[in-house]
């Protein structure tokens, strides 16, 4: 299968006004008649829905939590960038641009990048209008400040809470639209199977986790707007529920996986504390506009941090990348601080975090200051660790966080499938194999408020002659009788060890071997071992409960993908003999330990083909194309 | 640490719920309080017995979905804390741990812990946002808003829909939470022309969905976990006052 | 609730300022509390007023009962562990019960004195009026009935504290600065009144030993 991206023609600058001038149109008279699936309700996929509903579209919106304004997008903190460029140093769409794909380590398509760039200044007044408190200046004017990877200020916050005001921004306007019977929400409701007629997407299977019930929805589009799957290594800085079964299960019915390996790894989380965690909790990036990171420069140094004097500290990003220094961005500092916590350097009980020190700036700019800015992380830190990051420094360290690989998708957001959208975090498109800080809150509302709303009715514009669907076809009996006979099995098997059990082994494994830095060999074992944790989840797994309200057993779905889809990372990983980005080979490097790319063999995106349970996947590949861009070697030193 | 704990279990919206003795031994101070009943569903599964259903999402504080009545208070004993925040040093060995879910006639209950807050959505949906439609805003520095006014309205906006306001008030009243909303958009000039409508008809739906009064006892502000001021259900009586008023 | 009670509120004042009186010399108390009295029960503007406190009393109670009721309603199932009474100071959970204590001595109050003035034939006093001082000075004679009076204006003080404040909440008063000057307000006038009105029963019994 040949992959074409769609790009369309023309300049640069003039690709998206182009698409959109020719893009088709459904009558408004005929948008009611159309039904779309919405699945997740974070930014991309509430963004997404009332905007479509908004048009007139008949919008069914699916969410596993209680309420669509729960989604994980509600915990991003820092910000989100926007080329406004109202700070009057220097900003434009072109250096958004070039800063976006630079810091994806050039792996990503020039045209999806300018576009994000390109519509980034109209998120900002959207919001606005909505009502988000973007924190403003005295005069009134909104205020920005600085993020990773950049030279500018970009990045507009509402305090450490911009994911969660920019989704109820969203969650508002979606519920508005739920108020004018134009959208209708399934909470609790989990989608476990896609419904392909035809080659076309035209329905899910959920499940009402509230009855059990197993549900058939027909549509003449679906949207996967469900995020990333981090959670793959059971620590990492996402929600509990967050999982990959909806992208997973899609494509296991044809969509096509690219980047499946490129997760990044968040190097402000509060470090692991014991066996017993479930989570790592992320403190805002923004943190690194104030705070210094350093170790001791003597490897298992006991003493009391805040005792070691100045001269036996080592600021390791400032020493390495003088010119971004405590700013670099995520997967640079990430990995900087896994190599001192590697050399024996780290600090905390379990020596595996670094120390982000505030008294320089509490010294420069008064306490007050520092509280107006970042109180509620302060405050939430001291809640968790019990410690005072005003007197002392706080204790960090890397930590599972953002997966820019995800579903193949063309320039229209649409996967291999057709009729089968994604947007967000679930997708692959935009940020290459790392993404620049406060870029994500961007992308999902880039994809869902201005994007989709285009490219969803260009391809509806053909489906109003389609035959219309129903839920008794043959395809949705299959398909249900596919999820019985899954959760049938889960309840059967009646072993011994519970799905976190496998969540958790599956985790270490993969923050092992496919973490930080991967080799050759430690993914060839990873895949071996994966491969038999797979088989002994299928013989002793045990789910106890009812297939009513069973947490286990949503759990144990989730999990039967994440074995499956941490394979996949895995030969991702492995076939990729290079290092860019969040990706790092440990046979790629130069000598002085820095990320080693090949665009020579390697300047495309896979894709990966599902070919049947216990094959192997095939690896399609899109070669990328830069034209606007050359493709220096990523320095901030 | 080890801790006896006695926990709410219930089948279904309409069976009857009873607290149940549980035994926990090997508890951590730093595990989170979630983390806690982690253990201990992990020890129901090797029993054989159905596990403890609870609501928890993010585990850092943000996303609303955690809220548990612990030892008789809504999110536990610290104040201004979810119950993923809390963490088990709060405890010590040998206490007592009563666990049961938020309770309200507006909030049924699903199964043990977990309950169903759709009512906040509905109050939402009666006229929680600004009608503005994607494509529709100006230039966002045209809409001039003081530092203070912003300040003020991300304090309210900054609500997490936990429902511990309600499940702490001795009236089940959920005049916080919809006062937060009130005033987060009567705060801004885009909020404004729809601002007397908007608390009519959240107050109504307040008051439909089966919420009690608020008697200003301020018990909901003491347990938020985003410390939402009270004066904002003053803030909203102002409003529903003055919309009632010069209603045309 | 808001306004009947801060009619109340302001009743109260009135009747603290009327009742003042008492602390005159015992004969001057006499002459004065009685002629004020009969001002009372005798002018259009006060009777109009009295009536809005009858009002305002019945209707402060009912809906109380309403809204008792429908927060009973929203409760749904009891906890099995309480003590949500940490986050909040007890008097302001009790209205209620406060209020049922107010109100069984409102029916004392007004069985003895109201009742007694505008339904039965009393003596007069040298100018002719009723001799309502007598019996007020009577009535405070007996110990149990002082303290009677005590318990429930103490009672009564708490309900104020509260309600003083609540009623300003209920109608918008959200302004940081207006809030803090309305609690020292409602601090100041629960204080005046409610210490105003204890020390008279206690006043005139003690005078009444000496």
């Amino acid at each position: 299968m040949k992959l074409d991206a769609k790009i369309p023609a023309g300049e640069l600058a003039e690709k998206w006004s182009n698409y959109k001038k020719h893009a088709k149109l459904v009558n408004p008279a005929n948008r009611k008649k159309l039904d779309i699936i919405v699945i997740g309700t974070g930014l991309a996929g509430a963004s997404c829905a009332a905007s479509l509903a908004e048009q007139g579209y008949h919008i069914k919106s699916f969410c596993f939590q209680d309420t669509a304004r729960r989604a994980h997008s509600v915990a991003a903190q820092g910000g989100v960038n926007a080329a406004k460029n109202y700070k009057n140093d220097g900003d434009s769409v072109y250096r958004m641009f070039y800063d976006t794909i630079k810091g994806g380590d050039f792996r990503s398509r020039e045209a999806n990048v300018y576009r994000l760039a390109e519509c980034s200044a109209a998120l900002i007044d959207q919001a606005v209008a909505q009502g988000v408190p973007f924190a403003r200046e005295y005069g009134g004017y909104l205020n920005n400040r600085s993020f990773g990877g950049v030279q500018v200020s970009r990045t507009f916050y509402a305090r450490g809470q911009t994911g969660q005001q920019l989704l109820l921004g969203a969650y508002q306007a979606l519920m508005r639209q739920e108020s004018l019977g134009k959208v209708k929400t399934y909470t609790r409701h989990e989608m476990l199977e896609l419904v392909v007629i035809d080659g076309k997407a035209k329905g899910i299977i959920a499940r009402d986790l509230l009855t059990g019930q197993i549900e058939r929805h027909a549509a003449n589009a679906v949207v996967l707007a469900t995020g990333g799957y981090g959670k793959v290594y059971y620590l990492s800085t996402l929600a509990m529920g967050c999982n990959s079964s909806a992208i997973w299960r899609a494509h296991k019915k044809g969509a096509f996986m690219s980047g499946v390996s490129w997760i990044q790894f968040h190097p402000t989380s509060l470090p692991q504390s014991g066996e017993h965690q479930s989570k790592l909790t992320l403190m805002s990036e923004s943190l690194r506009n104030d705070g210094r990171i350093w170790v001791p420069k003597q490897p298992e140094d006991k003493r009391i941090l805040k005792d070691i004097p100045e001269e036996e500290r080592d600021y390791y990003l400032e020493r390495r990348y003088p010119a971004f220094g405590n700013l670099s961005p995520r997967d640079i500092a990430s990995r900087a601080a896994k190599e001192r916590i590697d050399a024996g350097c780290g600090v905390g009980p379990m020596r595996n975090a670094v120390c982000l020190d505030f008294s320089k700036a509490i010294k420069e700019q008064g306490k007050d200051k520092i509280k107006e800015k970042y109180s509620n992380l302060f405050t939430m830190y001291e809640k968790i660790t019990g410690i005072n990051a005003y007197e002392q420094p706080m204790l960090i360290s890397p930590a599972a966080h953002f997966t820019m690989g995800g579903l193949w998708v063309d320039y229209q957001l649409m996967s291999t499938i057709p009729g089968l959208f994604a947007l967000g975090e679930a997708n692959f498109a935009d940020h290459g194999a790392n993404r620049l800080g406060a870029n994500s809150l961007l992308q999902a509302c880039v994809d869902g408020y201005f994007i989709a709303p285009y490219t969803i009715p260009n391809y509806l514009a053909d489906e109003l002659k389609a035959e219309k669907i129903t839920t008794e076809h043959v395809a949705f009996i299959d398909a249900e009788n596919a999820v019985r006979t899954q959760l049938a099995l889960f309840l059967k098997i009646n072993g011994h060890l519970s799905p976190d059990y496998y969540h958790k082994t599956l985790g270490k494994l993969l923050y092992d071997k496919c973490g930080l830095s991967r080799s050759r060999e430690s993914l060839e074992t990873a895949i071996i071992e994966i491969k038999q944790l797979r088989e002994s989840f299928y013989r002793d797994l045990k789910i106890t409960g009812d297939d009513k309200v069973n947490s286990e057993l949503e759990k144990a779905g989730r999990v039967a993908d994440y074995l499956e889809l941490g394979e996949l990372m895995c030969y991702d990983a492995l076939t990729r003999e290079e290092s860019c980005g969040a990706h790092f080979r440990e046979e790629y490097q130069t000598a002085d330990g820095e990320a080693l790319r090949n665009d020579q063999d390697f300047c495309f995106v896979s894709a990966w083909e599902w070919k049947g349970n216990n094959l192997e996947h095939e690896l399609h590949k899109e070669p990328l194309v830069f034209e606007n861009v050359e493709l220096t070697v990523r320095s901030y030193k | 640490m080890k801790l006896s704990l006695k926990i709410w279990r219930q089948e279904s919206f309409d069976a009857k719920g009873s607290m149940i003795s549980y035994q926990l031994d090997k508890v951590s101070s730093d595990m989170s309080f979630l983390e806690m009943l982690d253990l201990l569903n992990e020890e129901l599964v090797q029993k054989g017995e159905r596990v403890i259903e609870f609501d928890h999402d993010c585990r850092e504080g943000i996303c609303g979905q955690c809220g548990i009545m612990i030892n008789g208070r809504a999110h536990g004993p610290l104040s201004n804390t979810t119950t993923c925040q809390l963490h088990m040093r709060s405890f010590k060995d040998g206490d007592t741990i009563y666990i049961e879910p938020f309770r309200a006639e507006a909030f049924p209950i699903i199964r043990d812990l977990k309950i169903d807050r759709k009512a906040f959505d509905h109050i939402i949906q009666a006229g929680g946002y600004i009608s503005t439609s994607t494509g529709q805003p100006p230039e966002a520095n045209s809409i001039l808003i003081s530092h203070d006014n912003t300040e003020a309205a991300f304090d309210a906006a900054a609500c997490i829909g936990c429902g511990a306001c309600v499940a702490t008030c001795k009236n089940s009243s959920a005049a916080l939470f919809t006062s937060a909303k009130i005033t987060h958009l009567a705060l801004l000039p885009q909020g404004k022309l729809e601002a007397a409508q908007r608390v009519i008809n959240m107050v109504d739906q307040m008051d439909t969905e089966g919420f009690g009064h608020c008697s200003n006892t301020e018990a909901c502000e003491v347990e938020c976990p985003q410390d939402i001021a009270v004066l904002h259900i003053a803030r909203m009586n102002y409003e529903y006052n003055k919309a009632l008023v010069f209603k045309p | 609730m808001s306004g009947t009670g801060l009619f109340l509120c302001f009743f109260l004042i009135i009747h603290l300022l009327g009742n003042l009186q008492l602390f005159l010399p015992p004969e001057q108390a006499r002459e004065q509390f009685n002629w004020y009295s009969h001002l009372l029960s005798g002018n259009i503007i006060i009777k109009t007023v009295s009536y809005v406190l009858y009002i305002s009393i019945i209707g402060h109670t009912i809906y109380a009962l309403i809204i008792t009721r429908k927060n009973a309603a929203a409760n749904g199932t009891k906890y099995a562990y309480d003590k949500r009474g940490t986050a909040s100071v007890w008097y302001s959970r009790n209205m209620g019960l406060l209020g049922t204590i107010i109100f069984i001595f409102l029916i004392i109050h007004f069985k003895d004195f109201w009742y007694q003035y505008k339904f039965t034939d009393l003596p007069l006093d040298a100018k002719g009026h009723k001799d309502l001082y007598t019996i007020v000075t009577k009535a405070y004679q007996q110990l149990w009935y002082v303290l009677v009076y005590e318990v429930a204006l103490l009672a009564l003080g708490f309900h104020l504290l509260h309600g003083f404040f609540s009623a300003a909440r209920t109608l918008g008063v959200f302004h940081p600065k207006y809030v803090r000057w309305v609690k020292t307000l409602g601090w100041v006038y629960t204080l005046v009144i409610i210490l105003g009105f204890m020390a008279m029963p206690i006043f005139v019994y003690l005078n009444g030993l000496s």
